[in-house]
């Protein structure tokens, strides 16, 4: 790695992490998807590709006993918050060595150790999850934040305005980050959606900022405002990101949509873009004013593409996933 | 042994185990002046450090009960009302029932939701359900159904401190009713069932409310010579299909009183699971005395006439025992 003088040596090192992280989660998934559309891959996948920054820069502020809810679309905060890819390529495979064991797949992909309590396939159901555990946090007076990452589809469901009331009520260190990526499945968002965003929030009062979501940079500011707030008892915060979804709902949606769309290819292509797609922008960034080098960018490439295939590697040769597990795990020993 | 009532044992358990361990929290509707007597001085004497007196807003609150225990907090939630394991019952089913099972186990989740149950105080349809049957079929939750102010604080303690999701359906509306409770610490396992009256001719399993009429149709069946023993399962998820079995088989008859409406009903599946165990045993048709699959009405006469009684359980039994009845006559 080359040298270059008057650049701040940590700085550099954070960029070249988050970007890292970024970049594993693409290339994650677009092996995931590549698996899932040739049909190599059980169960419905559902992609992160083009939201990186929002997960990641989210998550970057984080620690382990910091918590986390997530989406159906999760495996980009999975991986943002520190999960091991190659569990989770297990489990997405249903394998034993998955981090569910196989028992959860794609929509639950979870490793509590990490302060992940899960993607959900509920859309909205790591809402009051989240709020609950910034309630935890309270009663165990513990310094920890709990983050709940969720998308404007789940914007609309009723949890949210009762647990942005209750955590404003109550000051729980909870960071509602909403990723809107303007689509609500298969319906654009605006369609059926009135008013902000972030005016719900306002409307009880909580400090909210919409951000470009797609700038992992400033994803991490306001983040990094709102934990410090959390953190210092003062109560929750709103980040509004706003982002783009590049792959459809799920993998399997030209299937479902039968020739029919809910959107232009152009649209797509506008965020593809070296302006708009979060890992190129960074790119472009790191190279500018970052201190990298394109050598370190291609170690980065080289380094993930690597560590994405033993994950495949790992899945495809790891045991089936372990039915008599189900009997053994759905309750914890009953004896008093 | 201390003679007490239903709500006093549960309220001394709540205070005690409060007391006993720093990481219980409750929350809940209205659990600050406790309407049901339940959580009487529970906020006073834990403060609002451990004690949320939430809004209105149950499918929040179940999801809530398994964030704060994901965080490592052993959690009470209060539902009020049977119910609102209805409106509540998003979170429930996805999220608390399942969420140790998808995550390979990695969650334990130790939640006791508490919530009074039954008809008959003239509360109508949306405050007189007996749930059991949506929360016996979600799988992963336990359903303890307490009769007797002992069992209530043996079966309470052990799902606070157990580390499971368990609903402690309470029987507010007769919870009034005292008896001797144990002292000092106190916990009945899940899935043991009880008997309250041996018995030879016939065995009336009564869940929850149900073990008071049960006990008086028993006392005017024994004087016109029949025999009941009346078992209690005190939990239905885990259920004690053994002990329950065991009985049946000993009297080869079984009549089952539950508050559920009759359609997949906790009776109808306890019939299913002794039609299969003590088949060989059985000298007549297993009965259910239960309630219509109609809304509970709101006038007592009307809410009287489908709410199974004493008499209606005493019809049930001589309907199987013919023949003794007829011989003792």
């Amino acid at each position: 790695m080359t040298e270059i003088p008057n650049v701040d040596e940590q700085r550099r090192a954070e960029w070249l992490a988050l970007y890292e992280r970024m970049l594993l989660i693409r290339r994650s998934e677009e092996r995931v998807g590549k698996a899932a559309q040739a049909g190599e891959m059980p169960g419905g996948v559902h992609l992160y590709i083009g939201q990186e920054a929002s997960g990641v820069g989210a998550c970057s502020v984080l620690e382990d006993t910091d918590f986390i809810t997530s989406t159906h679309r999760g495996h980009g905060h999975f991986l943002a918050k520190g999960g091991d890819v190659k569990a989770m390529f297990a489990e997405l495979w249903g394998k034993r060595t998955g981090i569910c064991k196989g028992m959860g797949g794609s929509m639950h992909v979870a490793d509590v150790s990490k302060g992940i309590l899960g993607a959900n396939g509920i859309v909205g159901g790591g809402i009051a999850i989240a709020n609950g555990a910034g309630m935890g946090i309270k009663v165990g007076k513990e310094k920890a934040v709990s983050v709940c990452l969720f998308g404007d589809g789940a914007a609309n469901q009723g949890v949210l305005m009762e647990c942005l009331n209750m955590s404003m009520v109550w000051k729980f260190p909870v960071i509602w980050v909403l990723e809107n990526n303007g689509l609500s499945e298969f319906t654009i968002t605006d369609k059926v959606t009135a008013g902000e965003q972030t005016d719900r929030a306002r409307a009880v009062g909580m400090p909210a900022v919409t951000v470009d979501g797609n700038d992992v940079i400033a994803v991490q500011e306001a983040m990094k405002e709102a934990v410090d707030r959390a953190r210092a008892g003062e109560g929750p915060s709103f980040i509004e990101c706003k982002t783009y979804r590049i792959r459809g709902h799920l993998e399997a949606e030209d299937a479902f949509l039968g020739g029919y769309s809910y959107r232009t290819q152009e649209e797509i292509d506008a965020w593809k873009t070296p302006d708009k797609d979060p890992i190129l922008r960074f790119a472009s960034r790191l190279l500018a004013e970052g201190g990298a080098s394109q050598a370190d960018l291609d170690e980065i490439e080289d380094r993930v593409s690597k560590q994405v295939e033993e994950a495949v590697e790992f899945a495809l040769a790891s045991e089936d996933a372990d039915p008599e597990l189900i009997f053994d795990i759905t309750f914890a020993d009953q004896r008093p | 042994m201390a003679k007490m009532r239903y709500i006093q044992a549960i309220n001394q358990v709540f205070l005690d185990e409060m007391e006993r361990d720093k990481n219980i929290m409750l929350f809940g509707e209205d659990v600050e002046l406790a309407i049901f007597g339940d959580t009487r001085e529970v906020y006073k004497t834990f403060g609002p450090e451990r004690v949320y007196n939430t809004p209105i807003c149950e499918n929040s609150l179940t999801g809530m009960a398994v964030g704060a225990a994901a965080a490592g907090r052993r959690v009470i939630l209060h539902l009020m009302f049977g119910n609102f394991v209805y409106t509540g019952m998003d979170a429930i089913a996805h999220q608390m029932a399942k969420l140790r099972m998808m995550t390979g186990g990695q969650m334990d989740l130790p939640i006791t939701v508490i919530a009074g149950y039954g008809g008959g105080r003239s509360l109508a349809g949306q405050h007189s359900d007996t749930p059991f049957p949506v929360l016996m079929n979600i799988g992963g939750v336990n359903v303890v159904t307490p009769a007797t102010p002992a069992d209530a604080k043996g079966l309470l303690t052990t799902a606070i401190r157990g580390n499971n999701p368990t609903f402690f359906l309470e029987a507010s509306g007769r919870g009034g009713d005292s008896g001797e409770v144990p002292d000092g610490e106190y916990l009945v396992p899940f899935g043991k069932a009880t008997v309250h009256k041996e018995g030879s001719d016939v065995t009336i399993c009564a869940i929850g409310t149900m073990v008071r009429p049960a006990l008086r149709a028993a006392k005017t069946l024994e004087a016109e010579g029949i025999s009941a023993e009346v078992v209690d399962p005190r939990t239905l998820v885990p259920l004690d299909e053994d002990g329950i079995a065991a009985s049946v088989s000993k009297t080869g008859r079984l009549v089952l009183v539950d508050e559920c409406k009759d359609r997949c009903s906790a009776a109808s599946h306890i019939a299913a699971v002794m039609a299969d165990k003590c088949f060989g045993d059985l000298k007549a048709p297993i009965k259910r005395v239960t309630v219509p699959n109609v809304s509970m009405p709101y006038a007592g006469v009307a809410e009287m006439a489908i709410f199974p009684t004493p008499e209606k359980i005493v019809a049930a039994v001589k309907s199987v025992t013919g023949e003794l009845a007829g011989a003792s006559a």
